[in-house]
């Protein structure tokens, strides 16, 4: 339990070092989320369009 | 060889290559991510000028890497779709913009980070730090002209040329703790013979370097096919992709 508080304490420069990580991995977090809801958000539609195109002209 | 790249090249062949590759690299990164934080956060020992602190290390020299290697695939990519108007290099370049970007981003923050405490400054206009952002203003530049006006091929030209212009900048940060008297610190892994990093600091950094290799596929892959998704949207390859639910 020590070790760990010693490990989040990080020799007194845990904002420094935990802003740091906690930053980078918003931005990686957003560069993996933000492709995937745009393709489901693309696949959704197109796929809806195409139907719909199907429909129209049997 | 040609036969291969022509086959990869064609968009449908993408896509489906890109959707089946995509797993398995996310796999590679996260456990490449975790074996690098245990060693770079909880194995590497303090160091004895700036203790834990430089354990922002790991995240800052991967991504200043990451943001200097991306930018030459992003030009690369963007002179090979300038040239041979070959559509999947325009979509490699255009996807890679926001990744670019994104690397610059931690590496000028988590430097800023590292700076406060060691040189008691979050910033300096010196000749390493200035270049990188000047390289973050060209990403921005690459992204503005990818989303200006109707037509995505000639924005992708426009930005392509801008991307090959901005290559003169790649040097200047790379040598620019060497040419110029600097704040920032020299190089800590390149010179090969006898690197100024303890093994058990340097096998997790180059470990986080190649995760963020994997990382940056992994993201590129995933943009890459909605991007073509995008352009390609009334193409017969697309329906049939959609209709096997790929």
């Amino acid at each position: 339990m020590n070790n760990l508080a010693e490990f989040f304490h990080m020799g007194g420069y845990a904002l420094y070092v935990w802003s740091a990580y906690g930053l980078a991995t918003v931005v990686l977090g957003y560069n993996i989320l933000a492709p995937l809801w745009r393709l489901r958000g693309l696949q959704r539609r197109l796929a809806l369009r195409h139907a719909k195109n199907n429909g129209a002209t049997p | 060889m040609w036969y291969w790249l022509h086959r990869f090249s064609s968009p449908a062949y993408f896509y489906r290559f890109a959707g089946k590759a995509i797993p398995w690299l996310a796999a590679i990164t996260g456990l490449l991510l975790l074996a690098g934080l245990y060693g770079g956060l909880v194995l590497a020992p303090a160091d004895y000028q700036q203790g834990d602190s430089y354990r922002i290390i790991f995240i800052h020299v991967p991504s200043a890497w990451m943001s200097l290697f991306i930018y030459m695939v992003m030009a690369t990519a963007g002179g090979i779709g300038l040239i041979w108007h070959i559509k999947l290099a325009e979509v490699i370049a255009a996807s890679s913009a926001p990744i670019g970007a994104s690397f610059t981003f931690i590496a000028l923050a988590t430097g800023s980070l590292w700076g406060k405490p060691m040189w008691g400054t979050w910033w300096v206009w010196d000749a390493r730090l200035t270049s990188e952002l000047i390289l973050l203003f060209l990403y921005f530049g690459v992204i503005a002209l990818q989303s200006a006006g109707e037509d995505k091929r000639t924005a992708s030209r426009a930005s392509a040329i801008l991307a090959l212009v901005g290559v003169i900048n790649i040097p200047i940060i790379h040598f620019s703790v060497e040419w110029w008297n600097t704040l920032h610190q020299g190089a800590t892994v390149s010179k090969m013979d006898a690197p100024s990093i303890h093994t058990s600091m340097l096998v997790p950094l180059l470990i986080m370097a190649v995760a963020c290799k994997f990382y940056y596929a992994t993201s590129l892959l995933m943009r890459a096919r909605a991007e073509l998704l995008d352009r390609e949207h009334n193409s017969h390859w697309i329906r049939d992709a959609l209709k096997n639910h790929e």
